[in-house]
């Protein structure tokens, strides 16, 4: 019984670094980072590169890079490494989850934003003025006539 | 005509000009000069594949240089390897050389290639692919035969054969710097 105690003991002594080793590796799959990167010959992203020789080579190294438990940026500054910047797909994203990547799309939308802000507040004014101009009541007669004198008194 | 000179008009013709402008400018830089043969060599200098500093184009000149250029994927690449070792072998002593460019590739596959196939010549490591745009690289292999003055005596587009090796780099062998 102290045997069998014993063993179960060192069976899980054995075995519990593994799987705490197994829980620490950042998950990551083939599947989400051919979508961000590129096959460089074949000019595509790597997801749409299905057949070509070399997307198939460049899956194969980033399969092993996961089975070696690199986190999703490890995997894409080792592609990095060997093929240059140009193998991400994605504008601004050097490889690293910080605030530039954001900035990338942050800076675009505020922009486009502030041009459709800038052009609706023209229209609205733009409204407003040909409304005012059409409401104003037509000057008839003598007041016309004031008006006129009133101007030509006083043109600069 | 006043109509014409309207800012709107002239704005839409502005911008179909500079359309069009763009148009051609990117089918003119996305046509290579495909006849390069008799010209000369354009500067090539890459890390070396194995991981030991840099090398060049530069270093070889006053030799015949057979050019390749090629990745590990490539299953041309592979039927022609052991003709290029062979005739580095034979250029060696005549002040010749095979030199490797391995283009776009993943290091540790490329140096398994070399060793499967035991290559001796020198090896470039062109992991970004910037040869290809200088030497106009439509696919994998290449082969530019360049001669001692550094220009370019013959192209193979496609894998090479001992017929074209003796036409094209046998007589350059012969020739003094």
């Amino acid at each position: 019984m102290r045997r069998a105690a014993l063993l179960g003991a060192l069976a899980v002594a054995l075995v519990a670094p593994g799987a705490a080793a197994a829980q620490d590796c950042p998950k990551t799959t083939l599947g989400e980072i051919e979508k961000e990167v590129m096959c460089p010959i074949c000019g595509t992203p790597l997801a749409l590169a299905s057949e070509a020789p070399q997307a198939q080579r460049q899956r194969a190294f980033i399969e092993q890079q996961i089975a070696d438990c690199r986190s999703e940026d490890q995997i894409k500054r080792a592609l990095v490494a060997q093929f240059g910047e140009a193998v991400l797909a994605l504008p601004g994203d050097e490889g690293d989850d910080d605030f530039e990547d954001v900035l990338v799309y942050l800076v675009p939308a505020v922009g486009i934003a502030a041009a459709l802000g800038g052009i609706a507040f023209a229209l609205v004014r733009w409204r407003r003025r040909q409304q005012s101009g059409r409401g104003a009541p037509a000057t008839a007669g003598a007041d016309a006539g004031r008006l006129d004198a009133d101007m030509e008194r006083y043109d600069l | 005509m006043r109509r014409l000179l309207a800012p709107v008009p002239i704005a839409v013709v502005g911008v179909v000009v500079a359309l069009v402008a763009l148009l051609a400018y990117g089918l003119a830089s996305n046509d290579p000069d495909q006849d390069v043969a008799g010209k000369q060599a354009p500067e090539l200098e890459l890390p070396r594949l194995s991981g030991e500093g840099v090398g060049s184009l530069e270093d070889y000149r006053g030799q015949v240089v057979v050019l390749n250029f090629w990745a590990s994927w490539c299953e041309p690449c592979r039927d022609e390897s052991p003709l290029l070792q062979r005739w580095h072998e034979r250029m060696e002593p005549r002040r010749g050389t095979v030199l490797g460019v391995d283009v776009q590739d993943i290091t540790g596959d490329a140096r398994d290639f070399i060793e499967e196939y035991g290559l001796t010549y020198p090896m470039l490591r062109d992991g970004e692919g910037e040869s290809r745009e200088r030497f106009a690289i439509l696919g994998f292999p290449e082969t530019f035969v360049i001669d001692r003055r550094g220009r370019i005596a013959a192209v193979a587009r496609g894998p090479v054969d001992d017929a074209f090796m003796r036409e094209h780099v046998a007589p350059l062998l012969r020739e003094r710097a």
